[in-house]
């Protein structure tokens, strides 16, 4: 384990001098692939430790960027404290539905498509509630000439990247930690055998709730600060079944059960966007870029099964 | 003692003479950054906006206008990408951005335009936040959604002149998304304020994911409303059109305040006649400017399967604006350009309205709207009279009546 | 009321349509416990079929429906033969993205070819109504219910009577214990797929008078699909009609009484229910479930 946080504290000082060699427009590039890293990275922890498939992590993004967001325009809240309270509002939420599920046990796909059922529902409540716009979105107002990024926690492409560098280490050590965890163990072992496990004394229901709960915080957290980011928020493109999707790309195709999964995903998926947007531009045809994209998470899909990262390891283990 | 010889000087003096709208000093083209939606949900106006760009810059450039470079980034339909997009097209050296017709995007792409310094040209984008956030960069050539009831209800009260009645009950039948939401928002606080008597009895709201809607229309024709007010995208309003044929539902007259859909070619190919004398209060060109058949001539040259609508003609009037900035600033420079886009003053141009002048927040408040009627499965002009191409049909005629 | 009765008869009509929407997923799911989220694409091509054949040769929706459903037969028998077989054995979420990837080429491909504008197909017979008992049926709507009816009454029957149907039914039930007895799963299997998005073609094709072709209309089909399918009870197809019909009515209910937009709510609501309270669904059995 303690490798493995090294080499995180690697990784991390060395992004950190991101600004003061990369433009803006890399800068925000990679400050998305960073939050996606950390998304997935959340999701992962259900994912790649219990084995419990969420289709709605939509549901936590939003709630997490809705509640910094209309705490800071519209109760005045500091996202200082509107980031933990976006945590704690969406550790909640990821409880009630894990111990739904739980209770009526609801398992396996029927339990992903009930995440999803929750967010759609989610959704559409939000659409039609007033304080958050509704559809008609809601939005923060500019950045004045007097912003103070470490304030406001808002800035320029120079402080999102290091803001989401931040999360995206975070959830890597989170990870790393639960790995070697006693909660890790049971986690792993309730995805293994869950009767099993539940036999050798191992708290099923408490966990699968813990589990969640975090899951839901992390992904609520960084919800908060890709809404801080856009400067808008529409409960279709946040909480949406496309955003749950978006959140699940990266760490399956970066290789799920394993730390770096999600950061190699996410680093692989943005580029891939980025550089089938160009291709289609070059072209000239509309849509191509849709096309490129889904061949090439099909390729990795068809012939990497355990994903982008274990090959990575190996490459780079291969070259020492 | 700089001695210039006489060919020179008569060079340099013709050369200011022959060509006064192009810039002296200027060597390298200006690079323009176009940020739109041309794959994903919102493909349909993007690439309709992405051609009215397209268009204006050739054409620019053939009149012998400012040299721009127009540079495209497509955003996917995902508002995230407006950020990222806007920062790839200044890196790439573009020193102003138009763009980005979702409301979401444009606010996303102005982060990063306001903090670059870079002004932001908005072509099309109807929150009415978009310039009531603070952003100093954005300057908006788009009515807001209440700048387009005010319009629609003089459209509507002229056309109650014209044909000599005025319906005295509405419903107002919207989609749920950003454009119907805010324009709903708008109908509620303006309608009884602009005196308009016209009652709205009921205002029913449907998913924009619905492909279902002969509840809704059932709905509103239970009301009895002599007027349907439609705010819809495309795809709604063909459905509704059909729901309306297979239900009878006939009111007096169907007039969207401020609408997509009706005037698109996808709903007039898909509906046929039973789209005709569907109205519509929308920003559009005026046919009467000089420039405008050239314009639409050409256009139907180099696209002849599309037609040229609003999001085409605000993406073309936007690259005219900014060619008009340039010209003006005498530089690519993006402070030069701003400070001349805030000075923007231009008298001729072919969407309909007033001089195009930006206030303190950015926006232009001189766009006009104009009462748009299906005739033949073509959109026609019939409002205001001054730039009328016909005259408006009222009431509707019952769709058993149009086989 | 005139009102509701007549949104109610729609109501029904649509759950029909939902229902056959439905067919081929629940026959895929069903059998092979394949989470195929790209089932809406499959149903997009049936209906871009529809609309060329429309085009081409304005021959009623009707006649587009043996053509879709080849093609589409075609495609699901060779995507399950060679690539989604390798996939039977992984975990639910890796066959998750795999569908993603595959509903993300297939979206994309539409657009590049297509284009984005909705291809409304024009005729006198999309408008047309039958009035039965005072209310107003819709002709496109009705031909989509009967053919619904149709379709699951003849699946029935092959999927009871003939030696194939037997083996996929064999195959769904004991996949070791139908190998045992000589069935070749893979084959069996293809077949199940290339029946599931024939219907699915099918379905496309008689829908596309009524819901505008253009490439993203997918992903609303596919939850429409999984909602109903569970509703319903994995693996039948008369669950599958009932769950449509369940929904569609409930949804027409909804738009009486709250605003539209919000009418969807009562869908997931019921999903929730269900899967809370009955997760067989309506027609499944106890054992049916997970």
């Amino acid at each position: 384990m303690r490798q493995g946080a090294v080499l995180i504290a690697a990784l991390a000082a060395v992004l950190a001098c991101g600004p003061l060699v990369l433009d803006g427009y890399l800068l925000s590039l990679l400050a998305l692939a960073f939050a996606f890293a950390f998304f997935g990275s959340a999701w992962s922890l259900m994912m790649g430790f219990a084995g419990i498939l969420s289709l709605g992590h939509g549901l936590y993004v939003g709630i997490g960027g809705y509640t910094v967001a209309v705490g800071l325009v519209t109760f005045g809240l500091s996202p200082w404290l509107g980031l933990p309270l976006a945590g704690l509002l969406c550790a909640a939420a990821g409880a009630a539905i894990a111990w739904t599920g739980f209770r009526f046990a609801v398992r396996g796909v029927y339990f992903a498509l009930l995440t999803l059922a929750a967010a759609e529902l989610a959704r559409i409540l939000f659409e039609h509630w007033p304080l958050v716009g509704g559809t008609g979105g809601f939005f923060l107002p500019a950045l004045g000439a007097g912003n103070v990024p470490l304030l406001s926690l808002r800035g320029g492409p120079d402080f999102f990247y290091l803001a989401f560098l931040v999360l995206m280490t975070a959830g890597l050590l989170v990870t790393l930690a639960i790995r070697h965890s006693r909660m890790g163990y049971r986690l792993m072992a309730i995805r293994e055998d869950e009767d099993a496990a539940r036999a050798s004394g191992v708290p099923v229901l408490r966990m699968r709730i813990a589990v969640a709960a975090l899951s839901g915080a992390m992904t609520g957290i960084g919800g908060g600060m890709f809404g801080l980011m856009n400067g808008s928020l529409f409960p279709g493109s946040i909480m949406g079944v496309a955003a749950s999707i978006e959140v699940m790309i990266a760490p399956i195709v970066g290789g799920l059960g394993t730390v770096f999964g999600p950061a190699v995903g996410a680093l692989f998926v943005m580029p891939v966007h980025e550089l089938s947007e160009h291709l289609a531009q070059e072209a000239g045809v509309f849509g191509l870029n849709t096309l490129i994209y889904g061949l090439l998470v099909l390729v990795v899909v068809v012939f990497l099964p355990a994903g982008l990262a274990p090959s990575v390891a190996r490459l780079l283990r291969g070259r020492r | 003692m700089i001695r210039i010889s006489r060919r020179a000087a008569l060079a340099g003096a013709g050369a200011a003479l022959a060509a006064p709208a192009t810039i002296r000093a200027q060597s390298a083209p200006v690079k323009v950054g176009v940020i739109l939606p041309t794959s994903g949900v919102l493909a349909v106006p993007g690439q309709a906006s992405r051609r009215g760009i397209d268009l204006a810059a050739r054409m620019l450039a053939e009149a012998g206008g400012p040299r721009l470079e127009i540079h495209h980034a497509d955003t996917a339909s995902r508002s995230e990408n407006g950020r990222v997009a806007a920062e790839r097209l200044i890196r790439e050296g573009c020193t102003v951005l138009i763009g980005a017709w979702d409301s979401g995007t444009t606010i996303s792409a102005a982060q990063a335009a306001e903090a670059a310094r870079v002004p932001l040209m908005v072509n099309i984008a109807s929150a009415p936040q978009v310039t009531e956030q603070g952003f100093s960069m954005v300057f908006r050539n788009f009515t807001p959604a209440n700048q387009l009831i005010t319009n629609a209800v003089e459209r509507i009260r002229e056309l109650g002149q014209i044909v000599g009645e005025m319906p005295r009950t509405a419903v107002l039948l919207h989609v749920n998304d950003t454009f119907g939401t805010a324009i709903a928002q708008a109908v509620a606080a303006l309608w009884t304020r602009l005196g308009i008597p016209i009652q709205i009895v009921e205002t029913l709201s449907y998913a924009v994911t619905a492909r279902d809607l002969s509840a809704e229309v059932a709905r509103a024709k239970a009301t009895n409303a002599e007027l349907l007010m439609p705010v819809t995208r495309v795809n709604d309003a063909i459905l509704i059109v059909r729901e309306m044929v297979r239900q009878d539902y006939v009111p007096k007259a169907i007039i969207g305040p401020g609408s997509p859909g009706p005037y698109e070619k996808a709903f007039t190919d898909a509906v046929g006649r039973f789209g005709d004398e569907y109205m519509v209060c929308v920003p559009w060109h005026n046919p009467r400017n000089p420039r405008t058949p050239a314009v639409l001539q050409r256009f139907a040259r180099e696209y002849p399967n599309e037609r040229f609508e609003l999001n085409v003609g605000f993406s073309f009037e936007a690259v005219e604006i900014v060619a008009d900035a340039v010209r003006r600033a005498g530089s690519g420079d993006p402070a030069a350009i701003h400070a001349a886009l805030r000075t923007t003053d231009i008298a001729d141009h072919i969407m309909y309205g007033g001089p195009i002048r930006f206030d303190e927040k950015g926006q232009n408040p001189n766009i006009g709207g104009v009462m748009l009627q299906n005739q033949g499965q073509e959109p026609k002009v019939v409002g205001p009279s001054a730039i009328a191409e016909a005259r408006a049909i009222y009431p509707l005629t019952p769709f058993r009546n149009r086989r | 009321m005139d009102l509701a009765a007549g949104v109610i008869a729609n109501g029904v009509l649509m759950g029909a349509v939902y229902g056959l929407i439905a067919f081929g997923l629940t026959i895929i799911f069903g059998v092979m416990r394949v989470v195929n989220f790209a089932h809406g694409e499959m149903v997009v091509i049936g209906m871009y079929v529809g609309y060329l054949l429309w085009a081409a040769f304005d021959g009623p929706p009707l006649a587009a429906v043996l053509p879709a459903a080849a093609l589409l037969f075609a495609i699901g028998y060779l995507l399950q033969f060679h690539l989604v077989q390798h996939f039977l054995a992984r975990p639910a979420h890796v066959q998750f993205i795999l569908f993603i990837a595959l509903a993300l080429v297939i979206t994309g491909a539409h657009l590049v070819v297509f284009g984005p504008n909705p291809r409304g197909i024009f005729s006198f017979a999309s408008f047309e109504v039958y009035e039965v008992a005072g209310l107003r049926l819709d002709a496109v709507r009705t031909q989509a219910a009967a053919a619904a009816l149709l379709i699951v009454v003849l699946l029935w029957v092959f999927l009871r009577a003939s030696r194939l149907g037997r083996a996929i039914r064999a195959a769904a039930d004991n996949r070791t214990g139908a190998a045992v007895v000589g069935i070749r799963i893979r084959h069996v299997y293809a077949v199940t797929a290339g029946i599931g998005m024939a219907c699915a073609g099918a379905a496309g094709a008689l829908v596309a008078p009524l819901f505008d072709t253009q490439p993203f209309l997918a992903p609303e089909f596919t939850l429409i699909a999984f909602i109903t399918v569970i509703l319903g009870g994995i693996g039948s197809l008369p669950g599958a009609l009932l769950g449509g019909l369940l929904i569609g009515v409930a949804e027409a209910a909804a738009a009486l009484v709250l605003p539209p937009s919000m009418k969807s709510v009562v869908s997931y609501g019921l999903l929730i229910l269900v899967m809370l309270a009955r997760p067989q669904g309506i027609i499944g059995s106890p054992e049916g479930a997970r």
